[in-house]
């Protein structure tokens, strides 16, 4: 198990800065979610820590030991690819074993590890099948069979459950969580869907443009997000913004209540004009304007709404930020 | 029917559209190897219009002809090196053409050069650099001291007379056609190492395998369809070719080092006349050729399923 630390890593393909300069530092068994949008730099920062790319600068860090020029296959590190990457040559049980065949390991101990790892995951009776004949949710278990076979000091993820149906994506996720508790490794795991990031990780760091915008436990990046973009990109519908005396006032949907709904504490006045009434089943979205800006409101069924009414609403001020017009950073009262 | 939809029916535009391939199959394909196979159980020659059916006289008599024997087993030799040379050759050059450098639609291009060239032509270059008086091979190695003089290296004469002595006449045809068989190797390939997923090759880096184990492990029995494509392929531009021979050497040094069983068919069907021994000979390897065809693309499409 190990920690890993990023000290103003940059990596730069040309004109293009895809990282550029992330300071991170990973605890012993942590689990890690870097997300962003698709071009955010997570990959390629992934990719950077496993030995797949070189860093144009800074440094990174495992155990304390600077690894910028040591081999993929001396980092001790194992990856999960989004394709899965198995052998299709090779039958899953020998899928398993080639991290331990390479490391030179004798026959019983090799068929022992492979077959804790096989039965971690359920997959024990696979092993003599080939990866084309089994199914997309089982190639995604021998692939983090794979990984973990060797007790790896640090498991890369690279949006693993992204190939899955939506329906085993669930249980997926769950499970990926537990064998990750279970073995405690330190996990990095990349995604750009928010609530696999929500469920699954400590601590997310969300990037964008080659940069970490913030980083932080699940429910600091939702309730306090650091800047717009943040604010914008975590949640669904993401945050309300609306300009208020040249600072921008951002506020959640699901805190947007009528005003006679909130309770009695400290509350914020708006008008809400409402244009158009969503019902999603267990909840409604109410789409509409105060003062022109367009805002969405998540309320309970329950709430009686009509189509072009305005209504008063209201949020608590608790649950208000403020954001700079300019440059989208938090500002704090 | 209106004529203008005529085309748009497909039982009539499918046989239409196959009719110049199966002209061609029939015409220059089937009919040639029937004449052929009916020839080698015949007893014709060109200058006598007599034939009879001998069964299989011909290849009793090819099998105990010496010079048949001999050009069987440098057909073999032929073969098998040259096959071995333009695989690992093609190897090598296809690792180098997949990665990106300066200057590499250049080498590229004078990879594929021997293809693109007339076979005679390239053969007749092989030949001034080849020569006995004028290589400039021996020229260079006498320059470099390595020739011509008492106690050199590679002897005291002036020169090596690459196709005077058996075994480097036979060293020298290989050379020339593994120098023509390359490019179209290198082609194949490359393309098959193309196909190979990049995600594969990084997982097999971050399991912790270096260069061989990646290259023996992985890259190689992965590519195994494509290069028993190349092998398939090599083989059989192998064991029909005879320009390299016949532009070099004639089949000699005297009296047959280097006579390969197509260069000793056309010698024998059509300079010698006997075009019933010539398809006898010609003939000879055909079912060993079509197993290892069959045998091959077996192998291959189990390959691809697994």
């Amino acid at each position: 198990m190990a920690f890993v630390e990023m000290k103003g890593i940059k990596k730069h393909f040309g004109m293009v800065k895809a990282v550029d300069g992330v300071d991170l530092e990973i605890r012993d068994g942590e689990f890690l979610v870097l997300l962003g949008p698709s071009g955010s730099g997570k990959t390629t920062l992934m990719r950077l820590c496993a030995g797949l790319e070189k860093p144009t600068g800074g440094e990174l860090i495992i155990d304390g030991e600077v690894v910028n020029d040591v081999p993929p296959r001396a980092r001790g590190i194992a990856m999960v690819f989004q394709s899965y990457a198995l052998y299709p040559h090779k039958t899953v049980f020998k899928n398993i074993a080639f991290p331990l065949t390479v490391e030179g390991l004798d026959k019983p101990e090799i068929r022992e590890k492979v077959e804790w790892a096989a039965g971690l995951l359920g997959i024990g009776r696979l092993l003599d099948r080939m990866p084309s004949q089994i199914s997309g949710g089982e190639k995604q278990r021998v692939a983090i069979a794979r990984a973990l076979v060797r007790k790896p000091k640090v498991l890369l993820m690279d949006e693993p459950l992204s190939n899955l149906d939506a329906k085993v994506r669930h249980t997926a996720r769950v499970e990926l969580k537990k064998f990750q508790q279970e073995i405690g490794v330190t996990t990095i795991y990349v995604t750009h869907d928010q609530s696999e990031a929500m469920g699954l990780g400590d601590r997310i760091a969300v990037m964008s443009e080659g940069r970490v915008r913030q980083i932080g436990a699940p429910e600091d990046i939702y309730h306090e997000p650091a800047d717009t973009f943040v604010a914008g990109f975590i949640g669904n519908p993401p945050m309300n913004f609306i300009e208020q005396n040249g600072v921008l006032v951002g506020f959640r949907p699901e805190v947007f209540l009528p005003a006679g709904m909130a309770s009695a504490e400290d509350q914020v006045k708006f008008r809400f004009k409402v244009v158009r009434v969503e019902n999603l089943g267990s909840f409604k979205l109410a789409y509409g304007a105060i003062g022109g800006t367009g805002v969405i409101a998540n309320l309970p069924l329950r709430v009686p709404l009509e189509e072009d009414n305005e209504y008063d609403f209201s949020v608590r001020a608790k649950d208000i930020r403020h954001y700079n017009r300019e440059t989208g950073v938090r500002i704090k009262k | 029917m209106k004529t203008k939809h005529f085309f748009d029916r497909e039982e009539v535009l499918a046989p239409l559209l196959l009719v110049p391939a199966g002209l061609y199959i029939i015409l220059f394909v089937g009919f040639p190897f029937v004449m052929s196979f009916v020839y080698s159980i015949s007893n014709v020659t060109v200058g006598n219009p007599d034939f009879k059916m001998v069964g299989l006289q011909n290849f009793i008599d090819i099998l105990e002809n010496p010079v048949f024997r001999s050009s069987l087993l440098n057909t073999i030799i032929f073969t098998v090196v040259s096959v071995t040379l333009v695989l690992v050759f093609a190897h090598v050059l296809a690792e180098l053409l997949i990665r990106d450098f300066r200057g590499k639609w250049l080498v590229r291009f004078l990879i594929m050069l021997p293809w693109t060239a007339p076979i005679a032509l390239g053969a007749v270059g092989f030949l001034w650099f080849l020569d006995s008086v004028f290589s400039p091979i021996d020229w260079l190695l006498r320059t470099l001291g390595l020739l011509g003089k008492p106690g050199a290296l590679l002897g005291p004469a002036s020169n090596l007379y690459w196709l005077g002595r058996p075994v480097l006449a036979m060293a020298s045809i290989i050379l020339v056609h593994v120098w023509r068989l390359l490019p179209l190797g290198t082609v194949i390939l490359i393309s098959g190492m193309n196909s190979i997923p990049r995600e594969i090759v990084e997982a097999a880096q971050m399991d912790g395998a270096g260069y061989f184990r990646r290259l023996f492990h992985i890259n190689l029995p992965l590519l195994f369809p494509v290069i028993g494509v190349t092998v398939l392929f090599a083989t059989f531009f192998t064991f029909t070719d005879m320009t390299v021979v016949w532009v070099l050497t004639r089949g000699g040094p005297p009296p047959n080092a280097t006579q390969v069983l197509a260069s000793l068919a056309f010698l024998t069907g059509i300079e010698g006349g006997d075009l019933a021994q010539g398809a006898a000979i010609a003939i000879f390897f055909f079912p060993v050729l079509a197993g290892l065809a069959i045998i091959v693309l077996r192998l291959a499409k189990k390959a691809i399923v697994t």
